[in-house]
C-alpha cells in the first residue's frame, strides 16, 4: 500500500504484457492505476492510529494526573484538567504508609525469583533444546497452563503446616513457579535458533561439552537471557494472587499493598492513584528501555506455529 | 589421546567426565524436579481434598466423603454454573474483541511508516502495567459519581452509566478493561507473524486485481493461520484464568451479587475467604479439567487440519 519498495516489480510485470519490446530500456512507470485511487488510506491510517495510541495511553495519563490532585480536586468536575498539582499523595504513600518497604519487597522477590529461575531454567532449556526432550519440556510448560489457584490451596496447606507462610522463601518459590516455565519456553526457542557449529568447534579444540556450554553458548545467549530475565522480572513484579495469599505483614509486595488500600470504608483516591503510579512506572521505564527484548519475548513462538 | 587412556584419571577428571556424560539429565532434572514437585504433590493433594469435607483451619481434622462434593457442585445452580457461564462469557468476549481489534491495528502497523516506533512503545505500556494498578485506575475512571467516563458521556448528553457497580454492566466493563490491557499483546504477536510473511503472494493477488479485503481474506489471513491460533491459545489460557483485575475491581466473591464471579474467583473465594477447602478443591479440579479439555480440543483440531 504505502511501501514503494515492492512497486517496481509489480509494475514491470504489467508493463511486460504488451508495451515492452526487446532492447527497449525498462521504463519506470508512474504509480500504477490502483494506487491513485487510494490517497484516503494514509490519512485514515494516521487518524486511526492516533486514536488508538490515545486510547491506550490516556487512561495511564489520567492515573498520573489524578495522583497529582488533592482528593477535593478529584471530586470536583470543574477541575478535571485545570488544577494545582501537588505531591502530597506521594508523601502520604511513601512516608506515612511506608511504601519503601513494599517497594523493596517487590524488588527483592522479583530479583531473587528471576535469578534462581535463570539458574535452574537456562541449563534445562539448553538440554531440552539440544536433546529435543519435548516430553520433558511439556512437563515444565504444564506450569503455564495450570490455574494458579489449584496449586495455591495445597501450597498454603503445606507451607502453613510448616509455618513458612509469610516468609520471603515461600513467596520467591511461588514466583519462580511463574518465572521458570516462561524462561524455559523462551530459552528453548532461543537455543533452537542458535547454530551448534561454534560449540562443536570448541569441543574439537578440547573443551568438554559442559565447558562449551558455559564458555561459548552462554556468552552468545546474552540477548536471549536478557529477554527471559526482563520478562520474568516483569511478571513477578506484577504478580498479585500468589503474594496475596503467601505474603505476610513484613513481606507484602506492592500489588497486595495497593489492593489493601481499598479495604477501608472510603477510598483515598489520590493516594491510591499515586500508589498505582509507584508500582507501574518503574516497570514501564524498564520496558521502555528494553523494548526490543520485551517484544521479542512476548512474541516468541508466534511465527513457528 | 593415548596418554589420556593409559594414565589413571584423577577424581576431578572422573567427576567431570561423569558430569559431561550425564549432562542431559544433570541440566534438565533440577528444573523438572522443581516444577514437578510444585505441581504433582499439590495436584494430588487437591484431588484428595476434593474428596473430603476439609474446611475451617488448615490444621483441622477432615473426613473422607467420597464424591459428595462433586454432586454438591454439579447441582449448585446458584454459584457454580453461573460462574462457569461467566468464565466463558468473559473469555469469549474478551478474546474475540482482542483478536478483531488486534488484527486491525496490526494491519495498520504492518507497512513501515514514520513514527512507527512511538506507536509500538505506546501500545506496549498497557501490556506491562501491573494488573492490580490497572484495575484501580479503571475503578476511578468508571466511578459513577466522580469518574471521567461519565463526565465524557455527559459532554455528549448521554446519561450516566453505573459501569462497574451495575449488576449487568460490570462484566462487559471488565471485558473492556481486559481488552484495553491485552489487545496490544495480540497486536505484537500478529505483527510478528505479518512481518515474517513474504510479499509475493500479496503482490500476485494485487496484480490479479484483488481488492484489499479480498487480499486480506484469501491471502494474508490463510498465511497467518498458525500465528492467529497461537495468539488465541496464549490469550485464551490467560483470559480463562483472569483474576487480578476482577478481584481488584470487585473484591471478594466478584461483587455483592457475584456479578463477575468467574471460576477462578469462585475457587479463590471458597479457599481463602470462606476456607471451604473441600468444595474449593472440587471446583478447581473441574476448572483444571475444563482448561485441559479446551487446550486439547484446540491443539487436536489444529493437528487434524494440518494432515
Amino acid at each position: 500500500m504505502t511501501d514503494t519498495a515492492t512497486t517496481p516489480p509489480a509494475a514491470d510485470r504489467t508493463m511486460a504484457k504488451g508495451t515492452r519490446r526487446p532492447g527497449q530500456p525498462l521504463q519506470r512507470p508512474t504509480l500504477p492505476r490502483r494506487r491513485r485511487k487510494q490517497p484516503a488510506y494514509p490519512v485514515f491510517r494516521v487518524v486511526v492510529l492516533t486514536l488508538t495510541v490515545l486510547l491506550f495511553i490516556a487512561p495511564l495519563v489520567w492515573m498520573v494526573v489524578a495522583s497529582l490532585k488533592t482528593n477535593v480536586d478529584i471530586y470536583d468536575p470543574d477541575k478535571t484538567f485545570f488544577f494545582t498539582p501537588t505531591l502530597d499523595n506521594y508523601a502520604n504513600v511513601l512516608g506515612r504508609n511506608n511504601y519503601f518497604v513494599f517497594i523493596f519487597n517487590s524488588f527483592w522477590v522479583a530479583l531473587c525469583s528471576t535469578v534462581f529461575s535463570l539458574i535452574l531454567g537456562v541449563p534445562a532449556a539448553y538440554a531440552m533444546s539440544r536433546f529435543t526432550m519435548h516430553r520433558s519440556a511439556m512437563v515444565v510448560l504444564m506450569a503455564r497452563i495450570i490455574p494458579g489457584v489449584s496449586l495455591l490451596v495445597p501450597w498454603y496447606f503445606i507451607f502453613a503446616n510448616l509455618r513458612l507462610v509469610g516468609g520471603f522463601g515461600v513467596l520467591i518459590l511461588s514466583h519462580m513457579f511463574v518465572a521458570l516455565p516462561l524462561i524455559v519456553y523462551l530459552m528453548m526457542s532461543f537455543f533452537d535458533s542458535l547454530p551448534t557449529e561454534l560449540e562443536d568447534a570448541a569441543q574439537v579444540d578440547g573443551l568438554t561439552p559442559i565447558g562449551a556450554f558455559l564458555r561459548i553458548t552462554l556468552p552468545l545467549s546474552v540477548p536471549g537471557l536478557a529477554t527471559a530475565g526482563i520478562l520474568s522480572f516483569i511478571f513477578s513484579w506484577n504478580n498479585f494472587m500468589f503474594a496475596l495469599v503467601l505474603s505476610g505483614a513484613n513481606t507484602k509486595t506492592l500489588p497486595v499493598a495497593i489492593f489493601n488500600f481499598v479495604s477501608y470504608a472510603s477510598i483515598d483516591w489520590g493516594s491510591l492513584m499515586s500508589a498505582a503510579v509507584i508500582v507501574t512506572v518503574p516497570i514501564m521505564v524498564i520496558a521502555l528501555f528494553t523494548q526490543k527484548y520485551v517484544v521479542s519475548g512476548l512474541t516468541a513462538g508466534a511465527t513457528k506455529g | 589421546m593415548t596418554v589420556m587412556v593409559t594414565t589413571r584419571p584423577t577424581a576431578r577428571q572422573a567427576c567431570s567426565a561423569w558430569a559431561n556424560r550425564h549432562r542431559k539429565w544433570l541440566f534438565a532434572a533440577p528444573a523438572m524436579l522443581f516444577v514437578g514437585l510444585l505441581i504433582i504433590v499439590p495436584l494430588a493433594w487437591t484431588v484428595y481434598l476434593s474428596l473430603t469435607d476439609a474446611q475451617g483451619s488448615v490444621r483441622a481434622e477432615s473426613e473422607f466423603v467420597g464424591l459428595a462434593n462433586y454432586l454438591k457442585v454439579f447441582s449448585d445452580t446458584e454459584r457454580f454454573w453461573p460462574s462457569v457461564w461467566r468464565t466463558f462469557t468473559f473469555t469469549g468476549g474478551a478474546v474475540a474483541a482482542e483478536m478483531v481489534l488486534g488484527m486491525g491495528i496490526a494491519l495498520l502497523l504492518w507497512r513501515p511508516f514514520k513514527g512507527e516506533k512511538w506507536v509500538r512503545v505506546a501500545i506496549l505500556m498497557p501490556l506491562v502495567a501491573t494488573p492490580v494498578a490497572v484495575g484501580m485506575m479503571w475503578r476511578l475512571i468508571f466511578d459513577p459519581n466522580i469518574g471521567f467516563a461519565n463526565q465524557l458521556l455527559d459532554w455528549f448528553g448521554i446519561p450516566a452509566q453505573p459501569w462497574l457497580s451495575g449488576q449487568t454492566s460490570a462484566l462487559p466493563t471488565l471485558i473492556f478493561i481486559d481488552v484495553w490491557q491485552w489487545t496490544p499483546m495480540i497486536v505484537l504477536i500478529l505483527l510478528a507473524g505479518l512481518t515474517s510473511l513474504s510479499d509475493e503472494p500479496d503482490e500476485a493477488a494485487r496484480i490479479d486485481g484483488a481488492s484489499s479485503w479480498q487480499r486480506f481474506r484469501f491471502v494474508t489471513l490463510p498465511l497467518l493461520r498458525s500465528t492467529v491460533i497461537v495468539a488465541i491459545v496464549l490469550r485464551g489460557i490467560d483470559a480463562l484464568k483472569t483474576f487480578d483485575i476482577l478481584y481488584a475491581t470487585k473484591g471478594k466473591g466478584g461483587g455483592s451479587f457475584h456479578e463477575v464471579e468467574t471460576l477462578n474467583v469462585y475457587a479463590f473465594g471458597l479457599s481463602f475467604d470462606y476456607n471451604d477447602y473441600g468444595i474449593a478443591s472440587t471446583v478447581l479440579i473441574l476448572f483444571f479439567l475444563l482448561i485441559i479439555a479446551i487446550m486439547w480440543m484446540v491443539t487436536y483440531r489444529r493437528k487434524g487440519d494440518r494432515s
